[in-house]
């Protein structure tokens, strides 16, 4: 207890004289003392967006990247497609030019041409990225089923063995306690949902790898489709507890009502932003941490870079191991509250229990 | 392609590929999985349940043969018993049959005893008449020779009958 608290203490003296060197070296910047010679300026800032964004081309490291596909249409030229290598480095393919990650195109004299409306259908970094879980999740998922089909009547063997009881937990904590006997029919959705997430969650955490899960149309097309499920299977039972709900004062039903119906908009937005923000913020937590390396590095030359990196890469393996629990926790986070979401809406008969507004987790039946 | 707002592009691929990935996963893995699953854990279920169902049975297999035994056995006693009280009953009808043989036995002794005796009584009486006749033709005969032995033989033949 004590060494872990001297060791923190050393810890934390050492990131306040990182930050104080940093400001010192910013302050030599611009009295032109150091000035960058040749090479751009390290930007924490720049490096993490440009890590946790989409891209068009899958960069693995500095120098080597992927090139993927683009796809355009607009209105005048039709369907377009070519390779993102010609966009590289600003360079201008077709009157195409890619810019802070948009593809413009361009006017005769080289200007932005805002009359022209672009669809971007790019075989982009995420888009890479999740075509790729997909393959994985249809290889994975197929050849547990062909497991199945070997070991009929046996024990189950291999990846199947393994994947079991993960299915199995889906099936039995989630699905089961959240949706009564209906279960069966929502099974299938919550597994490709719990899988997807968790596949595309580890995934975004090898080097290299697309930030999939923490991108807002990612979670927003999931939280739709969760929506969509739960709005359309809603019984009778549902839709009579937004719009008269019962044991509420006659008086009180123009506030419910609203909080209500904004609760069936406000839910799948939750998990959007939920999803998003806890994968996102991983990315960025580990980023920063790795950023620091670089910052002491342009600062107070090799050494200084080295000896900070001592210091950080613990904590960055100590955030990887946190984010893959994180990883599991979120997969398992929104599938749940999904499961949550359309049993309420498929429910017979309830009595009691809250307003339906808390997106917190409720007991098991 | 910002942080916060939702690209179209990505939104496109998103909603095909993850509709696509759950149609064919639902299909061909969840589908099939989820129903060897269910199936797996029936067996199970009624192996177990079939278990259970032979212990009892087998339970209840053990108590008929108690019962079956006990009952054997009750039945044994009564047919023992049955058999010992028959045999006591033959032994005590044969024990009376033979006292009341012997007693009846006893009786036709005794009167054939009777009737014998009486027989000889009557014999000894003939014999005695005709003695008596064959004294009193010889004393007749006598009488008419001498008077005085005559009158002494009718007094010692009375003396001698007297006797009887």
């Amino acid at each position: 207890m004590f060494r872990l608290l001297i060791r923190k203490g050393f810890l934390s003296i050492a990131l306040f004289l990182s930050a104080l060197v940093a400001v010192n070296a910013q302050h030599e910047d611009h009295n032109g003392h150091a000035a960058a010679e040749g090479e751009k300026e390290f930007n924490v800032g720049d490096m993490i967006m440009h890590h946790i964004k989409d891209d068009h081309g899958w960069e693995f490291a500095h120098g080597l990247t992927l090139p993927l596909p683009v796809i355009l249409y607009s209105e005048d030229r039709g369907l377009e497609v070519f390779s993102s290598s010609r966009l590289a480095h600003g360079e201008v393919y077709n009157n195409y030019k890619l810019e802070h990650g948009k593809i413009h195109r361009l006017t005769a004299d080289g200007k932005e041409d805002h009359s022209a409306h672009l669809y971007n259908f790019s075989i982009t970094k995420n888009v890479a990225s999740l075509l790729l879980s997909a393959i994985i999740l249809i290889a994975v998922f197929f050849s547990v089923r062909n497991g199945y089909e070997k070991n009929k009547g046996k024990a189950p063997s291999g990846i199947q063995s393994f994947l079991e009881p993960i299915i199995l937990f889906v099936r039995d904590e989630i699905a089961k306690p959240n949706l009564g006997p209906k279960y069966e029919r929502y099974l299938p959705y919550l597994l490709t949902l719990f899988f997807f997430i968790l596949v595309n969650n580890l995934l975004g955490l090898l080097p290299g790898g697309a930030n999939l899960t923490g991108n807002i149309t990612v979670t927003l097309v999931l939280a739709v489709i969760t929506a969509l499920i739960t709005n359309f299977s809603g019984n009778k039972h549902y839709w009579g507890h937004i719009v008269k709900p019962t044991g509420v004062p006659l008086l009180l039903l123009p506030v419910i009502v609203p909080v209500e119906l904004v609760g069936i908009i406000v839910k799948p937005i939750s998990l959007m932003i939920r999803l998003f923000a806890n994968i996102t913020a991983g990315h960025i937590i580990i980023l920063s941490l790795l950023g620091l390396i670089f910052i002491a590095k342009n600062l107070g030359g090799t050494g200084t870079g080295f000896g900070v990196s001592l210091i950080v890469t613990p904590f960055t393996i100590f955030m990887n191991v946190i984010e893959l629990l994180v990883a599991f926790l979120q997969s398992f986070i929104f599938t749940l509250l999904s499961a949550m979401y359309i049993g309420s809406a498929v429910e017979e008969h309830h009595h009691g229990g809250g307003s339906g507004l808390e997106a917190g987790i409720e007991p098991h039946h | 392609m910002d942080l916060l707002t939702p690209d179209i592009g990505l939104l496109f691929w998103q909603l095909v590929v993850f509709l696509l990935l759950f149609f064919l996963l639902s299909r061909f893995a969840w589908k099939p999985i989820t129903q060897s699953l269910k199936e797996r854990e029936h067996d199970i279920q009624s192996a177990l349940d079939m278990a259970e169902k032979t212990r009892v049975e087998m339970a209840k297999l053990q108590a008929d043969n108690q019962k079956l035994l006990a009952e054997a056995r009750a039945e044994r006693d009564a047919i023992l018993r049955g058999a010992k009280e028959t045999a006591d009953r033959v032994v005590a009808e044969a024990q009376n049959r033979a006292t009341e043989e012997s007693k009846r036995i006893a009786e036709k002794a005794r009167e054939e005893l009777q009737s014998e005796r009486q027989a000889m009584v009557a014999q000894v009486k003939r014999e005695v008449i005709d003695l008596s006749l064959d004294i009193a033709e010889r004393v007749l005969r006598k009488e008419l020779s001498d008077k005085k032995s005559q009158e002494e033989l009718v007094k010692s033949l009375v003396a001698e009958s007297r006797l009887n």
